[in-house]
This record gives structure tokens, C-alpha cells and sequence, in this order.
């Protein structure tokens, strides 16, 4: 069991950093926080009806995703104001029907051991999310260059976007259980933002992301054990910390 | 300086537009427009700012709503250089990453992004930047290196020498007009460069106060008609 949680864990992280490569490029950093969150009234729902919380949290995150994506492929401007509302809404629809430990644990995590329905689900999440950011980056980064060049070198560039948001969040419901709702959507884009700060082509961008989120996870998990303290805000704290420090370094003119 | 006259008609229909319109809101930008484009013919498409030019690009490429017919060649494989692009200056993508990806999605080879580079005369020094960091000349090769890799048959330029300076732009026209000679392809072009669109241009197409005037350069370019589509008198070297 322990190797699978390891695992577990690495393959949750990769599939973390390479998604948040593309979502640091796109510019949508406070999206990916907001997305996070429509996977609380899911819980609830879920918690109400004695449905595993996570499938709950990954119904209301898929719907989520259909939602933004119908707004954004009509109009660019109101993305980020729709974001702003449904989704902090959601937030809030969702702690009215969750119960105190039952919302801490939804919001921040829970370190207990995974039964192997849940290890063998999530590895073949985290499988599919990498190899599909892997397999799509080129054509991701011409998308996020020019949509226009997109579609003239013959890129379905709506369709790429919706397979993109749901790489989100499926990646999100990855690491719902151990993260949360609010600290999973950070796991996305400090890894990423570090490695936007330091990278100076695609492949070291994903590179770094990869070994930063990954790095911040394993580290995260060992201090937690050692101090006796919740994992996921120990992970995010990590991985806050590799970013501060790589601030520090001078990037290259 | 003469003029490079070729038939109106070299080769094959590669774009037929038929009773365009295009709305935005109430306002009809491009009113009711047909034309036809053939291979090796280079169409420049001019008009004053807010003259429909780059929507008319955009509803090319299906990239906006439009009403009417827009019919391509079953071949037409496009290369487009967009106006202009606002990047983020610290983005880690660099031109070979822009180009490996178009030469991967169009499934080319590294010999013809080679060549490609070749021609708009870019070194792999540059190549190897950050695209956010490339001077605006540097970032339009690029652009047009994309533009060339993937055998286009169309060429659709946005005033591809935005940016440039003179000596610059000169060499950029004569690039792009050894490309398309030498595998006959059409060329739709946007561009203030009058004299440029005189010497180039097989067939002008003048948008301008929801009207399109379409000919030779010779019957469109005259004073009068620049006068009326532009609303005053007009020299040939416009800027802007």
C-alpha cells in the first residue's frame, strides 16, 4: 500500500504541474482557484446521499468546466466575471450543506490511507491527464500564441479547450482528497508560476513544474509525518516556499 | 519603379466568397462582398481603420460568424500572419518551440522548418529566444516562418511588416513574393503600404464606408478613388 500511495502522489503532482504550465500561460491562475471550489456543493451532495464525496466533487467540477468553457468559447470578456460569481457561489451554496468536520476536511483535505479503489482510480487519472498535456502540448502552445494560427495550421481550437478544462478538472478531483477544495487549485499553479519564473523554453517550463509540484508533495507528506500536522497545508507551504526562494533568483535577460 | 503585372487569372480557384456579410451588433462591417481568388494571384486588400479588412480575415479563417458563402479549395492549406499579437514578455515559449509545434500539428519535416528559417533569413541564435523578448521585425519573420512551413497554397498576411523598419520591410515583400512565385501560391494581403500594394498586387480590393470597390491596381488606385475612400486627398506612402 505504501508504494502505491507514493505513487499515488507523484503521479497526482505531475499531472498538477504540467496542467498548470498551461494554465499559468493562459492566464488563468484566479480561474483555476475558482474551478477548485465548484467541487464543494458536489461533496455535500454527495455527503447528503452516502455517494463517495469524490465522485460528488468530480460531477459538479465536470459540470463546471462544460459551464466555462459554453461561456468562454461565445464570448472572451465575461470569463473571468462568470468565474467570479458562480463559482464563489458555489462555494457557499456548498458550506451551507456540509457539516464542521465533514466542510475542514472537504476544504483542506484528509490524510487517511486510500482504499485501493481509490489508489487504482487515481493513478489512471493521473495517467490520463499526463499523457494527454504530453501529447497535446504542441498543439496547446500554438493555441495559447494565437488562436488564429490555430485554426489556420487546421487545430479544432474549441475542442482543444474543452479536453483542456476537463485535464483541469479531473486533475482537481485528484487531489481533492488530500488537498481540499482550496488548496488543490494551489497545488496547479505555484508549481507552475515557480517554473514560469525560471524556464526560458516549453520543455524546461514543464520540466521544472513537474519537479517542483512533485518535490513540494513528497516533501510536504514527510514533514507532516514528522511534526504530526495535516498534509495538504504543509504541501502548499512547501511548494509557496520553493516559489519565494526561485523569486530570488535572477532570471537570465 | 514598374509594376509586376501578372494575369488576373494564373491557375485554379483556391477561395470563393460569395454575398459576405458581417455583423457586429446592428453594424454590418462587411456588407454583402463577393470575390474570387486564384492560384498565384496576390490580392491586397486596403481601406481606412475600421474598414472591415482583418474581420474579413477572421471570417476567412472561421474564426467569426458571418453570413453568405465562403468556399476553399479542398487543398487550401493556409498560412496566416495575424496583425499583431500581445505578448506576455516573460512567456518560456521560444521560436523553435512555436516552430517544432506547427511542424509537429502539420506533420513536417525538420528539414522544411530548416528551410523555412532560410528563407525569412532568421538565425537559430534568434530562434532560440523567448518569443515575448524578439524585436518586432524579428518576431514577424518568425511569424512568417510559421506561415510558410506546412505548404500553404494561401497565404493570408495581415500587414506582415508591422513594425519593421524600412530597409526591413523591403526585404520582407521580396521574400514573400519569392515564395509565392516559386510555388504559384495566392496571397491575400492586408496593408497601408500603397506603394507596395501598386507594385505587388494582381487585384485590389478597396473596403471602406460599407462599400467595396474590386479591380486592377492601375483602375483602383487613382487619386479620385483614394480621395473618396479615404476622405481626403492621399499620398501613396501611408503610414499607420
Amino acid at each position: 500500500m505504501e508504494i502505491g500511495v507514493l505513487g499515488l502522489s507523484v503521479g497526482m503532482a505531475t499531472a498538477a504541474g504540467l496542467v498548470g504550465c498551461f494554465a499559468v500561460m493562459r492566464k488563468m491562475t484566479l480561474a483555476s482557484d475558482a474551478i477548485s471550489h465548484v467541487a464543494l456543493p458536489g461533496i455535500a451532495i454527495a455527503l447528503l446521499s452516502g455517494v463517495h464525496p469524490m465522485l460528488g466533487g468530480l460531477a459538479t467540477l465536470l459540470l463546471g468546466t462544460l459551464l466555462i468553457w459554453a461561456v468562454e468559447s461565445r464570448t472572451r470578456m465575461a470569463t473571468e466575471t462568470i468565474i467570479g460569481v458562480v463559482f464563489s457561489a458555489a462555494l457557499a451554496v456548498g458550506a451551507m450543506f456540509t457539516r464542521g468536520e465533514d466542510l475542514i476536511e472537504a476544504l483542506l483535505g484528509d490524510a487517511r490511507e486510500p482504499t485501493a479503489w481509490e489508489l487504482g482510480l487515481g493513478l489512471a487519472g493521473a495517467t490520463g491527464v499526463v499523457i494527454f498535456i504530453l501529447g497535446a502540448r504542441h498543439r496547446l502552445v500554438i493555441t495559447l500564441v494565437s488562436t488564429d494560427l490555430a485554426r489556420t495550421a487546421g487545430i479544432h481550437v474549441a475542442r482543444l479547450s474543452l479536453l483542456y478544462l476537463l485535464a483541469f478538472s479531473l486533475t482537481v478531483a485528484l487531489g481533492l482528497r488530500y488537498l481540499g477544495v482550496l488548496l488543490m487549485g494551489s497545488l496547479i499553479i505555484i508549481p507552475a508560476a515557480t517554473s514560469k519564473h525560471l524556464a526560458r523554453s516549453l520543455g524546461s517550463m514543464l520540466a521544472v513544474a513537474v519537479v517542483v509540484a512533485v518535490v513540494s508533495v513528497l516533501t510536504g507528506t514527510s514533514l507532516a509525518r514528522w511534526l504530526h500536522r495535516e498534509t495538504g497545508p504543509l504541501i502548499i507551504a512547501v511548494a509557496a516556499g520553493i516559489f519565494f526562494v526561485g523569486l530570488l533568483v535572477r532570471r537570465r535577460p | 519603379m514598374m509594376p509586376v503585372a501578372q494575369p488576373s487569372h494564373v491557375g485554379r480557384t483556391v477561395l470563393e466568397v460569395c454575398g459576405l456579410t458581417i455583423r457586429f451588433g446592428d453594424v454590418r462591417v462587411v456588407d454583402d462582398l463577393s470575390f474570387t481568388v486564384a492560384d498565384g494571384e496576390t490580392l491586397a486588400i486596403i481601406g481606412p481603420s475600421g474598414a472591415g479588412k482583418t474581420v474579413l480575415f477572421k471570417a476567412l479563417i472561421g474564426a467569426l460568424p458571418y453570413e453568405g458563402t465562403i468556399r476553399w479549395a479542398a487543398d487550401a492549406h493556409v498560412g496566416y500572419v495575424p496583425q499583431k499579437l500581445d505578448l506576455e514578455r516573460d512567456l518560456p515559449i521560444t521560436g523553435a518551440d512555436l516552430l517544432r509545434a506547427k511542424q509537429r500539428v502539420v506533420r513536417a519535416s525538420r528539414e522544411d522548418t530548416r528551410r523555412a528559417l532560410e528563407l525569412v533569413n532568421l538565425e537559430a541564435e534568434v530562434v532560440s529566444k523567448p518569443i515575448g523578448t524578439l524585436s518586432g521585425g524579428q518576431f514577424q519573420r518568425l511569424l512568417l516562418a510559421f506561415a510558410f512551413l506546412g505548404r500553404p497554397r494561401v497565404l493570408l498576411f495581415d500587414e506582415p511588416t508591422a513594425g519593421v523598419d524600412e530597409p526591413g520591410e523591403e526585404m520582407l515583400y521580396e521574400t514573400i513574393q519569392r515564395v509565392k512565385q516559386k510555388h504559384s501560391l495566392a496571397l491575400l494581403l492586408i496593408s497601408h503600404e500603397l506603394s507596395l500594394v501598386y507594385r505587388y498586387a494582381t487585384t485590389v480590393l478597396c473596403l471602406g464606408r460599407g462599400r467595396a470597390w474590386l479591380g486592377p491596381p492601375t483602375e483602383v488606385l487613382t487619386p479620385q478613388m483614394l480621395a473618396e475612400l479615404y476622405g481626403g486627398p492621399m499620398k501613396y506612402h501611408v503610414h499607420g
